[in-house]
């Protein structure tokens, strides 16, 4: 279990307990958290759960399977921080981890 | 005008299958979609990606799979209007009228949405300034390669359309290729090739680059890139394309009056029919208590929403449940003896 913090792009945060096994994008979607939209699914197919992290996180975080920048180079202003949130699977070792929202996901 | 039983709202797995079912119950369908092909999700995001759900297929790539659903359609014969959209629905009488972005007309009783999560539009630039270009000199794909000769032009992305265009456009266009980072994910062959040409000049190639603005009075003649740091750079382009692929949008079809849940539409599980008569939703686009985005549930909205378009395509006509196995009128639907 990890408790996740997640900042919409007008600075709105939601602050929800999402389970291990999950992906943080499955904790925004099941939790109503809007600014994910997840059209694939969590296939890794598009690009709209996309999300930033913040350097002290990002480096935390397990790194990026391959064909994640992929994807990320068909987001909404994709930068160096930035992460498909279907491809955080969430662990203890995820509490505290906040991730913030791009202005819009399409 | 076109006549139908029913026109189908997409062509991917869902579509296909369900007109399929019409066509064994002997009612004809229309085939709309977006995309310049058939296949929807399948062919556009995973055309090569193996699939190990389909019942009885143990594996197949979603190519395959599409192949497989036009063969088995193939005896109705029917219609594919590709690289169009429906954009407006209008009830007259006990019809429905279907007008597309083409200027198509249907005219029909029935009409199914295998939407998915909409139709792929290309995603474009973020910047504001870009929009007043869109369509003229700010372009998301080529239809006339001729307009660009002796042009700047400005290309955007990292897959392969951006460093196929950007090697192609090069013999005769001033070509800067633009992407964020130094990787790109285009074929190997095409990265060595852009690697080759920008050492030779005759591409401007710029990584960790993205676009910060575009300029001019009238007509475009500058952009603008940023890198993450802060550096910018100006750089003189009569045209500026964007190759960041697809993203999909619901578009018109929340504008039908039909109940929306989020980007779904929720339906009744014993026809698929959604709040409006005749309109019924399979696949990703509907929802239900207990909905799975499975190709294989798609086919099974697709079964029961045909046989929903039955009773208001011949509503003077009992419905007769029948096997393929057994029935001759089946059989002569599918051409086999």
């Amino acid at each position: 279990m990890a408790k996740i913090k997640y900042i919409e792009h007008n600075g709105k945060e939601h602050i929800v307990e999402v389970q291990n096994g999950l992906t943080v994008m499955e904790g925004a979607v099941q939790n109503d958290i809007p600014g994910i939209d997840a059209d694939c699914g969590g296939s890794m197919s598009c690009a709209t759960c996309h999300v930033y992290v913040k350097e002290d996180w990002y480096n935390k975080l397990p790194n990026k399977e391959m064909g994640e920048d992929d994807m990320l180079d068909q987001a909404y202003e994709p930068n160096s921080s930035s992460r498909l949130s279907c491809q955080i699977m969430v662990s203890d070792d995820l509490d505290g981890l906040s991730v913030y929202m791009p202005e819009k996901q399409v | 005008m076109i006549k139908t039983d029913v026109v189908i709202i997409g062509a991917g797995p869902t579509g296909l299958f369900c007109a399929h079912q019409l066509g064994i119950i002997g009612l004809k369908c229309e085939i709309v979609d977006n995309l310049n092909k058939i296949g929807g999700q399948c062919i556009e995001l995973y055309p090569d990606k193996p699939i190990y759900d389909i019942p009885a297929v143990p594996e197949c790539t979603g190519e395959e799979l599409t192949n497989n659903l036009i063969k088995q359609i193939k005896p109705f014969n029917f219609n594919f209007h590709l690289n169009d959209r429906v954009q407006e629905l209008s009830k007259e009488n006990e019809s429905w009228i279907v007008k597309t972005t083409n200027g198509k007309e249907f005219n029909a009783p029935n009409v199914v949405i295998a939407g998915g999560v909409g139709s792929f539009e290309p995603r474009k630039f973020p910047t504001k300034s870009a929009e007043k270009f869109d369509g003229k000199t700010v372009l998301y794909s080529i239809k006339d390669k001729s307009i660009f000769k002796d042009k700047s032009v400005a290309i955007f992305g990292g897959g392969d359309s951006a460093l196929d265009w950007a090697i192609e456009l090069s013999s005769t266009s001033k070509v800067s290729l633009i992407h964020r980072r130094d990787e790109f994910r285009g074929a190997p062959v095409s990265v060595q090739k852009i690697k080759e040409l920008s050492k030779k000049n005759k591409i401007n190639l710029f990584t960790k680059y993205s676009i910060k603005d575009v300029k001019g009075n009238g007509s475009l003649e500058e952009v603008e890139i940023k890198s993450e740091d802060g550096k910018s750079k100006t750089l003189k382009a009569d045209y500026v394309l964007g190759f960041f692929g697809l993203i999909m949008q619901l578009g018109p079809i929340t504008e039908w009056g039909l109940n929306l849940n989020k980007k779904t539409i929720p339906v009744n599980t014993e026809n698929f029919e959604t709040n409006k008569k005749g309109i019924f939703a399979i696949g990703d686009i509907c929802s239900y208590p207990g909905k799975l985005k499975l190709i294989l549930s798609g086919f099974h909205e697709g079964a029961l929403a045909a046989r929903g378009c039955f009773k208001y395509a011949r509503p003077n006509e009992k419905y007769r449940f029948e096997f393929t196995t057994a029935s001759n009128t089946i059989k002569d639907r599918l051409g086999v003896k």
